[in-house]
């Protein structure tokens, strides 16, 4: 039975009270956006409109676009079509990412400004100094240059051929061309058409651990993958601390902090502890298994403490090692002297890496960057 | 077809039980003229959905599986060069000189050889199964939007090839990669759950009709509670029907451990899955 000869008060009636609804599914975060709402006004036009059940599935299937919308939506639509207030969205109090940095004590930020008025000319070695500096220690100043230069590595992903072919010189024949050409000759075969299969990045998969003792480096890491998600489509950026999250379509805006703050907001466990085999094992099993970390580079950025069972951490860098293209670990930790892999977690994750690198200061992370691109080759740290 | 629940009747006619939400979908899929996306674990009955669905209208499927690389030759049309050089040589042969007759002639519909989505858009009826979008790759996406979203499709020599009437379009996809919204935003939307334990036992009785009420409650009991644990593939109603199939084959009456034993493999399709899951298959089968 369709509604539409139905009451023409009713109809407008549900449109006022789907736009409403549309607002709330807003707030609590599905994008349920104008041409929608457009659409969800039709579906429930072409079933019956004074029938909860129907108004619930022309909704869910016009406003929904992927299963984690559909949990928020049955929230809301409970919430919103029992008279009850929309629910409270999920208001994480905003964590500022900017860290309290140890400024150390011989530098004074005053001091070194002054000395960049002054001084224009020691600008490129104080860049080279700044490049090795450990991002911990960094003050103010130097954090906003960082910053900067971080947005400024462009890493893209080792080549792999695409089955997709581009005219060439050289290469196997191209039938469809050459007969194309032959036909516009009158059939005659005046000259062969050949082709090679086209080169395209492999996609770049980061795992960002913004757990506690990550504090100083998750901010940076974080602009890092801003800065690759923002040049290379496809790039998938997760985080991981007590929890896993996806974060690639926070990560997408053009400005840096405005997406920084969106990770902020979707991120619930900022400076946490670690389980990183138990949030990996989600990550495979969610995602990794399903494609996504199949052929990738793969790059996990954290310190390897791991709270929970180091041996379950090696089971899955051993499932994500056979699905990735490459493994890429950095820890910021790495470039510190004296360093030595000494945590169960990172001892046990070892084997199962393919790079092991630096994480620590900005020439890290463009270092980061060229072995992402695969220019370096397979270098396995023995520890 | 008046309404959702009339659908389910006539899919369920056809062998498919769909709960409210996929007859619901459906529905709205045929009477908004909108492409059906539907996401869910492999094996939760998206392709059978398209199959279901083509019976029940009495229209031709046509499906196109994809991958990446696929391109329009291979997924709107492509000319028939072999057969267009052949005439051009018979033409020579007849001593037709008129360059532009022949030319005209050349590109001809006949000529044009009609891929699965040129096809859907000149069968009327027919259903449309897009299979596994996210596996093709973006440039992929570009084209599928202009077909779903004007139902033409522009030939540079011959013109603009309209549908009369749109296809039913079934857009499945394993979420191994994120669809571009604007794709997602032309479609319905319709994430698929596993079938809840009675359906999954009537599934089977309908699609087996020889299986006996004791194996197929084992079996749907063995998929319902493997749901709820973490295993590397999950069983979906696929592999519990090619399970039930294969006890059947084995000349099995309920869910005998030792036959249930020897047909894991085509239950699980992991090692460590079968070695966690094979020790309690006496369980299950006292269970019943």
């Amino acid at each position: 039975m369709t509604a539409s000869e139905g009451d023409a008060t009713d109809v407008a009636d549900l449109t006022g009270s789907l736009v409403g609804f549309a607002r709330t599914l807003r707030a609590a975060g599905v994008a349920a956006t104008h041409d929608r709402v457009h659409a969800t006004v039709a579906a429930a036009g072409a079933l019956d409109v004074t029938n909860r059940t129907d108004v619930y599935w022309a909704g869910r299937l016009t406003l929904c676009s992927g299963p984690e919308d559909i949990e928020r939506y049955d929230r809301a639509f409970a919430a919103y079509f029992n008279g009850q207030l929309a629910p409270p969205m999920r208001r994480v109090p905003p964590v500022s990412v900017v860290r309290p940095v140890a400024v150390p004590g011989s530098e004074q930020s005053g001091s070194r400004q002054s000395d960049e008025e002054t001084v224009p000319a020691s600008t490129a070695s104080r860049a080279e100094v700044l490049r090795h500096r450990d991002l911990a220690a960094l003050t103010s100043a130097e954090r906003d240059e960082v910053r900067r230069l971080i947005e400024a590595i462009d890493p893209v992903g080792e080549p792999r051929w695409s089955r997709r072919h581009r005219p060439s010189h050289g290469g196997a024949l191209d039938p469809r061309r050459t007969v194309r050409a032959m036909l516009r000759q009158g059939g005659e075969p005046v000259r062969l058409e050949r082709r090679t299969r086209r080169v395209r990045p492999r996609r770049l998969v980061l795992v960002v651990d913004v757990s506690g003792s990550m504090q100083p480096y998750a901010d940076p890491m974080l602009r890092f993958a801003h800065a690759t998600a923002r040049r290379r489509p496809g790039t998938e950026v997760f985080t991981v601390g007590t929890r896993l999250t996806r974060v690639t379509r926070e990560i997408r805006d053009r400005d840096p902090s405005v997406a920084l703050a969106a990770v902020t907001r979707a991120v619930p466990d900022w400076s946490g502890g670690t389980r990183l085999g138990e949030l990996l094992k989600a990550f495979l099993d969610r995602w990794g298994q399903r494609g996504l970390a199949r052929g990738a580079v793969v790059v996990i950025a954290s310190d390897g403490w791991e709270r929970g069972d180091a041996a379950l951490l090696g089971e899955q860098m051993a499932r994500l090692n056979r699905l990735a293209h490459r493994v890429v670990w950095s820890n910021p930790h790495r470039g510190q002297p004296g360093y030595a892999p000494m945590t169960a977690g990172m001892l046990a994750a070892l084997p199962h890496v393919d790079s092991f690198v630096d994480g620590h200061s900005l020439a890290a992370l463009q270092g980061l960057a060229t072995v992402m691109s695969g220019v370096v080759g397979r270098e396995v740290a023995h520890a | 077809m008046t309404s959702p629940s009339d659908l389910a009747e006539r899919l369920e006619a056809q062998g498919y039980l769909p709960d409210e939400g996929v007859a619901t979908a459906a529905y709205l899929a045929i009477v908004m003229h909108r492409p059906l996306f539907c996401e869910g674990d492999a094996g939760v009955g998206k392709t059978s959905l398209a199959t279901a669905l083509a019976a029940t209208l009495q229209a031709p499927l046509i499906r196109l599986q994809c991958y990446e690389g696929l391109d329009a030759a291979q997924a709107l049309y492509d000319w028939d060069f072999p057969r267009q050089l052949l005439h051009l040589r018979a033409a020579e042969a007849a001593g037709v000189t008129d360059a532009d007759r022949l030319e005209a002639e050349l590109y001809d519909r006949r000529f044009l050889v009609a891929r699965p989505l040129l096809q859907a858009l000149e069968t009327t009826p027919s259903v449309l199964l897009v299979d596994e979008v996210d596996r093709a790759d973006d440039e992929f996406e570009a084209f599928l939007l202009e077909v779903l979203s004007d139902w033409t499709i522009s030939i540079p020599e011959l013109g603009t090839i309209r549908a009369e009437v749109p296809p039913v379009v079934v857009v499945t996809s394993n979420r191994t990669r994120e669809v571009h919204d604007a794709l997602k935003r032309r479609c319905l939307y319709h994430w698929l759950d596993h079938p809840t334990f009675d359906r999954e036992v009537e599934i089977i009785r309908r699609r087996l009709p020889d299986v006996t009420q004791e194996l197929a409650e084992g079996v749907a009991r063995v998929a319902r509670d493997l749901r709820q644990e973490d295993l590397l593939k999950t069983p979906g109603v696929a592999e519990s029907l090619d399970w039930a199939e294969a006890l059947l084959a084995l000349g099995a009456r309920d869910l005998d451990p030792d036959k249930a034993a020897a047909s894991l493999g085509a239950f699980l399709k992991y090692r460590e899955d079968q070695e966690r899951v094979s020790s309690r298959l006496a369980e299950w089968a006292a269970a019943g």
